[in-house]
């Protein structure tokens, strides 16, 4: 399918998504009404651009071009950024609020607003001269052009200090060579936010532009998750870095750490959303199918399921709500959110697997959203640290020991 | 171009209605509340209208604090300033009153409404308000374009369409095909915190009407199936139970 039959086959599409959130604990209550009015304009964008087009983007494993720009027009890419650099000015509950509501719609949406938003206009705007920032923010924000991020590469993920990626200083420029993987949005990227080692063994960030000889992003092909999301590589054969494109402000793993800091705060909220979901589509199901002569939801086995699921998501929606607020206070810690993380997307991909069950076999059809959702969020609870390398960080805090190595 | 919208705040359509007090108050607990579809789409098409043409937008409501949240979000959607009156919206005459009171010596060259609002579903403030400010009226109206003073309207009529010419100032009542209703970006959202929007009081009025008693429609009840080589039955249900023919 090509992008013109895509938006040939959206135009023909009605509104039919039915989702209701549960709000078991009345957690609207600790919104304010500008927090309520993002979440549910995103949510009416998400029924109305995204859920018609989704199925058939992963079947097919197409991104919808479309949404670039459109998730630009939203305010999606970088809410919790400040006005001046054309973003949005908001707190981090309404930016949560934004990703639960993308990855409502579908897990690869969401990454590729977390990686413009979190990881390539964060790391400019919390590390990048005032010449870098004014260059690129700006245009980020609107979507007219798309960044990546690069710090994984084929034999160093969970432990990026061992990166082999590196810029040798030549004067008046560096030559930067090496290559990175599992980069989302790297195939169409306009420009890509880099973490290579320096002269002296210190990482260092960059911003490497298309077009930049050397510099080539072959797409990752034959994922069975993500499908509407584009991943590839970055590879750097010997391409010249001006040292204009050098992040003044930061030295060291703590630059690329911070910047997944906030990319796995959108994650916890995210996934809740994905869950939702799930949990939403099993509710109405269950209502409607009928075995041995009534709908399956007055089964007591199913009620279990039910209950369960709505009890997760509950404390789910409170840990990200106290994260928001904590975020907004400044006073988060990583570890706090290496917490919210591996709680939120462990009990999503639980109740993407119960779910599908209460569908029986009508849910590993793509007339459901459930196994699109369990299939993404297999690489949700691998990316921005892995569920295992949360639990280490939570041990690291818990008892002053590091067990990494 | 000065335009004012005047928007109602309605309960959401997917919203379970039921009534207390011996069925004379509609129950609003749990209840989400929504700004009225067919204002929805007059503030559309306005925003049109000034994105082509310049000009500003006033949206107006007649309600109580709790519609703040929706007048919010319209000058979040676009709107330049809000006014709302501060009043329980009794009935259309009550509404128009209050409206035209406060918007009389305003001089807007276009005035918006839904052609009714999906509660009450009366569709008169559109006509009363015309009346009370002393200026035409085009009602149920599904496209309009501007040309010098006048506007061309088309308009829904049974069976079909009309369209006619009307000198500005009028009002005119939004029908559905006029615009596509639009969702409120974050950057408006952040604007619409500095937006003003002014409370006024209300004026007093006579009741005009009073809610006797509200009653829900018979509940629909479960499809029959019969089997397409048994037409016979079906022609029986039809006849003596349904007595339709």
């Amino acid at each position: 399918m090509t992008q013109e039959e895509l938006l040939k086959f959206k135009e023909n599409q009605k509104i039919t998504d039915q989702f209701k959130q549960p709000d078991f604990y009345g957690i609207d209550e600790l919104l304010n009404e500008e927090h309520k009015l993002i979440r549910d304009s995103i949510r009416d964008w998400v029924k109305k651009e995204i859920s018609p087009i989704i199925d058939i983007c992963c079947q097919e494993a197409i991104f919808p071009d479309f949404i670039k720009k459109g998730l630009g027009e939203i305010g999606c890419y970088g809410p919790q950024l400040p006005v001046e650099y054309g973003c949005g000015g908001l707190d981090y509950i309404s930016y949560g609020l934004a990703m639960q509501e993308l990855e409502r719609g579908d897990s690869g949406i969401r990454s590729t607003a977390s990686v413009q938003g979190s990881l390539v206009m964060y790391p400019i705007y919390k590390f990048g001269s005032e010449e870098q920032k004014q260059k690129y923010l700006p245009r980020l924000a609107t979507g007219e052009i798309m960044g990546c991020f690069g710090l994984t590469e084929p034999n160093h993920g969970s432990d990026p200090g061992s990166m082999i990626t590196r810029i040798e200083d030549k004067g008046d420029f560096y030559l930067l060579n090496g290559a990175k993987m599992w980069i989302s949005n790297a195939p169409f990227a306009d420009i890509a936010v880099v973490w290579a080692k320096d002269d002296n063994n210190i990482v260092r960030g960059m911003i490497i532009e298309r077009g930049m000889e050397g510099f080539t992003t072959p797409e990752t092909h034959k994922k069975w998750s993500l499908r509407a999301s584009a991943t590839g590589e970055l590879v750097f054969d010997n391409v010249k870095v001006p040292k204009e494109n050098i992040f003044p402000n930061v030295k060291g793993l703590k630059g690329p750490l911070t910047c997944l800091n906030s990319a796995r705060y959108g994650i916890s909220w995210g996934v809740v959303g994905a869950a939702m979901d799930c949990y939403d589509t099993a509710l109405r199901y269950s209502k409607e199918r009928k075995q041995f002569g009534k709908s399956i939801s007055s089964f007591q086995l199913q009620q279990k399921k039910l209950a369960e699921m709505l009890t997760d998501i509950t404390k789910a929606q409170l840990i990200c709500w106290r994260l928001g607020t904590l975020m907004n206070e400044g006073k988060a810690t990583p570890s706090q959110i290496s917490l919210a993380k591996r709680n939120n997307v462990e009990m999503a991909l639980n109740i993407a697997r119960t779910s599908r069950q209460m569908l029986g076999a009508m849910g590993i059809t793509g007339d459901y959203p459930i196994m699109r959702h369990m299939m993404n969020l297999e690489s949700v609870v691998t990316y921005e640290g892995t569920h295992d390398i949360h639990l280490l960080i939570l041990g690291h805090e818990i008892t002053g020991d590091n067990a990494f190595s | 171009m000065k335009i004012l919208v005047c928007i109602s705040v309605v309960p959401d359509t997917t919203s379970k209605i039921s009534f207390k007090d011996n069925d004379t108050k509609f129950v609003s607990d749990g209840v989400q509340f929504i700004i009225n579809p067919y204002d929805e789409m007059a503030l559309s098409k306005s925003l049109e209208i000034t994105e082509s043409l310049g000009g500003t937008i006033t949206v107006i409501n007649v309600g109580l604090a709790d519609t703040e949240a929706n007048i919010r979000k319209a000058l979040a959607i676009g709107a330049n300033d809000a006014v709302r009156i501060n009043a329980e919206p009794k009935d259309a005459m009550f509404v128009a009153t209050q409206i035209s009171n406060v918007v009389k010596n305003e001089n807007y060259d276009l005035i918006f409404t839904g052609r009714e609002s999906i509660d009450h579903n009366g569709g008169l403030v559109c006509g009363l308000l015309a009346e009370m400010l002393n200026i035409p009226s085009v009602n149920v109206v599904s496209k309009i374009e501007i040309e010098g003073s006048k506007i061309k309207a088309t308009r829904d009529i049974d069976g079909g369409r009309e369209e006619l010419e009307c000198t500005m100032p009028c009002v005119i009542s939004a029908q559905k095909d006029l615009s596509e209703a639009r969702i409120p970006n974050m950057r408006g959202i952040m604007a619409a915190r500095t937006k003003p929007l002014k409370v006024v009081d209300a004026v007093s009025e006579n009741d005009f009407s009073e809610f006797v008693n509200f009653e829900l429609p018979p509940a629909k009840t479960g499809v029959k199936l019969i089997d397409a080589e048994n037409a016979g039955e079906l022609i029986d249900l039809l006849r003596n139970e349904k007595k339709l023919i």
